[in-house]
């Protein structure tokens, strides 16, 4: 359960002040599918970063899973990444000198798990997105849809409750984006929240909520209205 | 995060630059290589020297006479010297450099003209034929002790017992020759040696030029100093007319000197070893600076601050110790060189081995937790972004 109330963030670019998130108030039930859609520009990365705690904000307030985000330690906040949420990047973002079972198991390590919990782990996450014939090819010996299945398995290895994807199909072709997109629709119905960042409204479709956001702002809620694509 | 995959990983990023790893580590390798190869030389010269000085008896102290005085001493004081519980004996030469000729040669050598107990008491070795005996003295009959440079020198072989030599127009028989030293401090392979009334009478002149005392052990060597001292004082009236030399005094001196080598060594080596450890710095900074996007995606997935500082630390401690052990390798063999070059065995004492090994892990510890610091204060929405 995330809840986000008058959210604002502020960025110096030079001289300028860019209003990323301005007064952004938003709450996501667990197992919801949003998607984040708006122009580059439009705050919505930000939204994520704040969201997945990697930035913090510059006032209002953030309730996750009923705590104040204020109220967690920096060591609990990195326990919150490794384990509630699960990143899954426009440039993959994969570590390039690991094997794609080490890159999955990575999150894993930093979880303190034995080896033998983690070898299950890995092979069961590489196993659904398709890839458990290409454990151990580093990611330059990967397609662009493969390197992002594989950040995709390294997101679900940890069993996250929230899967937070910025445009994963940003940087692949259409059919790459497609088969990425299947994969998480079937998160989805395995009841995994997730939210996506798209600029693409095809992709946006897929989500069950979509935020429209313009200028740092939530422009149109389609979860508020009730309304259902 | 365990230590184990902590360990894996530095090693990955390593592996994965292998050239820039050398090289960094270079700095280091050469650092323990100079701390290590210039102490062991210096320790295996001191024991090398020591063991000579020691080769000599050290339990021996020598007085050496300066000039002629009025009253001089004797035998008689010799063994009234020896009657100290410490003593073990006390002996008096006379001596002097002269011509000797044998068969068609003629050399200069110096003769001495010493008593029976000579031999024990500064521990020379006889390889043919006997020692100048006590009827020898008492009789002052014609009888010599070579040394080997003397028998090779006049006859050509070291056994040359029987041949008559002629020292200052007397004829001499030689009854022993001594075993070649292998020490150069109480070397007497040129040396002459005659029954001590024969030379006494030869060079016409009774007082004795240099005094042998040996002590009953090493640790009484200092006292028996001091009884000899007495002694003399008591016997010549005053302390101007000799010199006791201890050899444990020039051990004494020699180490101390030896040690202020080792530190100023040391401590150019330490400085060698401070600038590998800033090219250490200078690489984990480059490296952290480079691995920004990387350190961000780590934290991303759940890495704590703490596993990211472990990570980048044990790169610099493993580059260092790597570079350490390297480096002690090396010494090792140059070591063997220059032992076989110059004929001295030289060894690395364990003591060294763990000094530089600890003080290469320290240097990594020192310099590797700024860069390793930064990684982790990286803020992960910072170091995601970076480009």
């Amino acid at each position: 359960m995330i809840e986000l109330r008058k959210i604002n963030k502020t960025y110096q670019m030079g001289q300028a002040a860019v209003h990323a998130l301005d007064d952004v108030s938003v709450s996501i039930k667990d197992g919801e599918f949003v998607a984040v859609i708006g122009p580059s520009g439009s705050g919505k990365s930000t939204l994520m970063n704040v969201i997945g705690c990697l930035d913090l904000a510059d006032d209002g307030e953030y309730i996750l899973n009923g705590q104040h985000i204020d109220d967690y330690s920096e060591r609990e906040l990195g326990v919150i990444r490794n384990k509630e949420i699960g990143f899954i990047f426009q440039q993959f973002n994969l570590l390039a000198k690991l094997t794609a079972y080490e890159n999955v198991e990575l999150p894993l390590i930093y979880q303190g798990l034995g080896m033998s919990e983690r070898k299950k782990r890995v092979t069961e996450s590489l196993a659904k997105v398709g890839l458990s014939d290409r454990m151990r090819h580093r990611p330059n010996e990967l397609s662009g849809g493969q390197q992002q299945r594989v950040a995709i398995a390294r997101a679900l290895s940890t069993h996250p409750t929230l899967i937070l994807a910025d445009e994963p199909t940003g940087n692949l072709d259409s059919k790459s984006g497609i088969e990425i997109m299947n994969i998480l629709v079937d998160l989805h119905k395995e009841g995994r929240g997730i939210v996506l960042i798209t600029h693409d409204e095809y992709v946006a479709e897929k989500a069950t909520r979509r935020l429209h956001m313009l200028d740092g702002r939530i422009d149109k809620d389609t979860g508020k209205a009730g309304e259902r694509a | 995060m365990k230590f184990s995959q902590a360990l894996k990983m530095a090693m990955v990023a390593l592996k994965g630059n292998k050239m820039r790893s050398f090289l960094t580590m270079l700095g280091i390798i050469i650092g323990v290589l100079a701390v290590t190869l210039l102490i062991s030389v210096v320790q295996g010269a001191t024991g090398e020297i020591t063991g000579q000085i020691e080769g000599l008896g050290s339990n021996l102290l020598q007085v050496s006479m300066m000039s002629p005085t009025d009253t001089y001493l004797t035998t008689e004081d010799m063994r009234e010297l020896e009657k100290s519980e410490f003593i073990q004996g006390a002996t008096g030469i006379v001596s002097k450099g002269a011509d000797v000729k044998g068969g068609t040669e003629t050399e200069s050598y110096t003769v001495e003209g010493v008593e029976n107990r000579y031999q024990v008491i500064t521990g020379q070795v006889i390889s043919l034929g006997h020692f100048i005996t006590d009827i020898d003295v008492a009789e002052h009959t014609y009888n010599a002790v070579v040394g080997t440079n003397v028998a090779t020198d006049l006859f050509g072989i070291e056994d040359c017992i029987g041949n008559e030599i002629d020292i200052m127009g007397y004829d001499f028989t030689i009854i022993g020759v001594l075993e070649e030293s292998d020490t150069m401090l109480a070397n007497k392979d040129d040396t002459v040696i005659i029954p001590l009334i024969t030379a006494q009478r030869l060079f016409d002149d009774k007082e004795f030029g240099t005094l042998y005392v040996s002590a009953t052990t090493k640790e009484n060597v200092d006292i028996a100093e001091e009884i000899t001292d007495d002694f003399l004082i008591k016997e010549l009236g005053d302390d101007e007319g000799y010199r006791i030399i201890n050899q444990n005094m020039i051990i004494d001196v020699m180490n101390e000197v030896m040690s202020i080598m080792t530190i100023l060594l040391s401590g150019i080596a330490a400085i060698s070893l401070l600038v590998g450890g800033i090219g250490i710095m200078n690489i984990m900074l480059v490296s952290v600076t480079e691995r920004t996007r990387e350190i961000g995606v780590r934290k991303a997935i759940g890495a704590q601050k703490s596993d990211i500082l472990t990570q980048f630390l044990i790169e610099a401690v493993v580059l260092c110790v790597l570079g350490g052990l390297i480096g002690i390798g090396l010494s090792y063999i140059g070591l063997e060189v220059i032992g076989l070059a110059m004929g001295i065995s030289m060894s690395m004492s364990a003591s060294t081995i763990l000094l530089s090994v600890g003080f290469s892990a320290l240097i990594g510890v020192v310099f590797g937790i700024y860069p390793a610091n930064k990684a982790a204060n990286l803020r992960p929405i910072d170091a995601l972004r970076y480009e």
